[in-house]
């Protein structure tokens, strides 16, 4: 149980997939403007991250039998895209309310580096299946912290008017991005 | 030869085994789409402008599938027909649609406006406002670089002698225009109010006329010689209601500098003494 909690903080404070990582900016940035489409955002994220891991996994086995590791990244984003497809298809079926709650953001995520990244990560890390699994839950609720953290600094920022006219818009979004990403360096070495 | 061979038959393989699963997913998963949706849709005129309120002509027909009470009335590029369609779908009473048409707040032609410098960047108005609000001595005025004649779909919007102008028979009132201007030029008024003050600007009246020959320089003797109330000179600027004006037209004819315009009437030269105005204004009275 301590090794899935070690995972779980190392990947949700110390190596953040968008803060530290620097994974997974575009919808970081895009999608933040509001609480709530950040929080759809975020989990979808994170509903994609678990499915991507557990199907990426014992494919990845079936290359490395094959002596074909290098078809990785090909083969991964093949296996997301028909997932996402698949798993929205369902979802329309099955479950309306969560398709309609996920909205856009579930095929925007079939080609987000975050997923990518998080699949092959957890290959190059040597985790087995269910710490695989874990640290890719806990990379999507990392994911999900960050938006939503910077949600709340751009509600902030939002129309305020104290904020120099050069600065305005997408300056003062970056630069409070770098702050955030700063402050997040205060979890290093923590785990 | 087979260290090419497995890699390529397996992606292969794999893609060919996705089309199939999603093939087959397409068809098992099928959510059958309301009737009563894709006939709403049918109908709309399909230009996704988003003047009714929702995100697109789809978003419109579901919503109206879901809950007819929104009104079936809310599509100003369709007009009465499409309602009156919309209505006989639904089985409700049509309501009542207003034709509206934009107007540009600006008469500031190239005669009449003075320009504080020449612009030579992108040729956008959002580029050019940017640059210390644009090139125009007025603040309020139309940049005259056409993002709103790129932006309509109807061909309905048109730069003529550096001022935008609309095209009223064309235009159907959906505000994509007004949305795109940086400026904020252009507004949407119902299609019965002909007489329209072509001026926003909120300076007083010395310092829009130092900028402009054809601004509002909040005089009120429009105000003066209405007979309805319907003119108020509020923000330096004359604005009319569109409620109590009956286009009689006394109030563009009294206006000194020519920032009212009937447009019902054809419309004289601009009050301009320039005399290169007469060809552009005959170009414009014609569209008017």
């Amino acid at each position: 149980m301590g090794e899935y909690i070690t995972i779980l903080i190392g990947i949700i404070l110390v190596n953040n997939y968008v803060l530290a990582q620097f994974l997974g900016i575009c919808p970081f940035l895009g999608v933040s403007k509001k609480l709530d489409s950040a929080v759809g955002m975020g989990v979808a994220v994170i509903f994609v991250m678990v499915l991507a891991t557990a199907a990426t996994y014992p494919i990845q086995m079936l290359l490395n039998d094959l002596n074909i590791g290098y078809l990785q990244t090909i083969v991964f984003i093949l296996i997301i895209a028909a997932l996402v497809q698949f798993v929205e298809m369902a979802l329309k079926k099955f479950i309306p309310s969560l398709h309609k709650a996920l909205g856009v953001y579930l095929p925007l995520i079939t080609t987000n580096c975050a997923v990518l990244g998080v699949c092959i990560n957890n290959i190059d890390s040597g985790y087995n299946y269910m710490q695989s699994l874990v640290n890719s839950f806990g990379a999507g609720v990392g994911f999900l912290l960050a938006m939503v953290i910077f949600s709340g600094m751009r509600s902030k920022l939002e129309g305020n008017d104290k904020i120099p006219a050069p600065f305005q818009g997408v300056p003062i979004t970056m630069t409070s991005a770098a702050i955030l990403s700063l402050a997040f360096m205060g979890f290093g070495g923590l785990v | 030869m087979s260290e090419i061979m497995i890699p390529v038959l397996l992606v292969v393989a794999m893609g060919f085994v996705f089309a199939v699963i999603l093939t087959i997913a397409s068809k098992i998963f099928f959510v059958p789409v309301d009737e009563t949706v894709t006939n709403l849709r049918a109908e709309l005129p399909g230009a996704n402008c988003g003047a009714c309120g929702f995100a697109g002509c789809d978003d419109y027909a579901a919503a109206l599938a879901a809950d007819p009470s929104i009104g079936a009335n809310k599509c100003p590029v369709g007009g009465a027909d499409v309602a009156a369609k919309l209505a006989a779908i639904l089985g409700i009473d049509a309501g009542s649609t207003e034709p509206q048409v934009a107007v540009v707040m600006c008469n500031g032609n190239a005669q009449a406006a003075k320009k504080l410098m020449e612009y030579q960047g992108l040729s956008t108005c959002t580029a050019a406002k940017q640059l210390f609000g644009g090139d125009n001595m007025c603040p309020y005025g139309c940049l005259g670089l056409g993002d709103c004649e790129a932006a309509c779909a109807y061909d309905a919007i048109h730069v003529c002698d550096g001022v935008a102008v609309v095209n009223r028979d064309a235009c159907v009132g959906c505000g994509v225009c007004a949305k795109t201007c940086p400026n904020h030029v252009i507004r949407i008024a119902p299609a019965k109010n002909k007489v329209v003050v072509q001026c926003h600007s909120k300076d007083s009246g010395a310092k829009t006329r130092k900028a402009c020959t054809n601004g509002c320089i909040a005089c009120k003797k429009c105000e003066k010689v209405c007979k309805f109330e319907a003119i108020k000179v509020e923000d330096n600027h004359a604005m009319i209601d569109p409620e109590k004006c009956k286009n009689c037209g006394l109030c563009a004819k009294e206006c000194p500098t020519g920032a009212i315009n009937n447009m019902r009437a054809k419309r004289k030269p601009a009050a301009s003494s320039a005399p290169a105005s007469s060809a552009p204004a005959a170009e414009e009275a014609k569209e008017a």
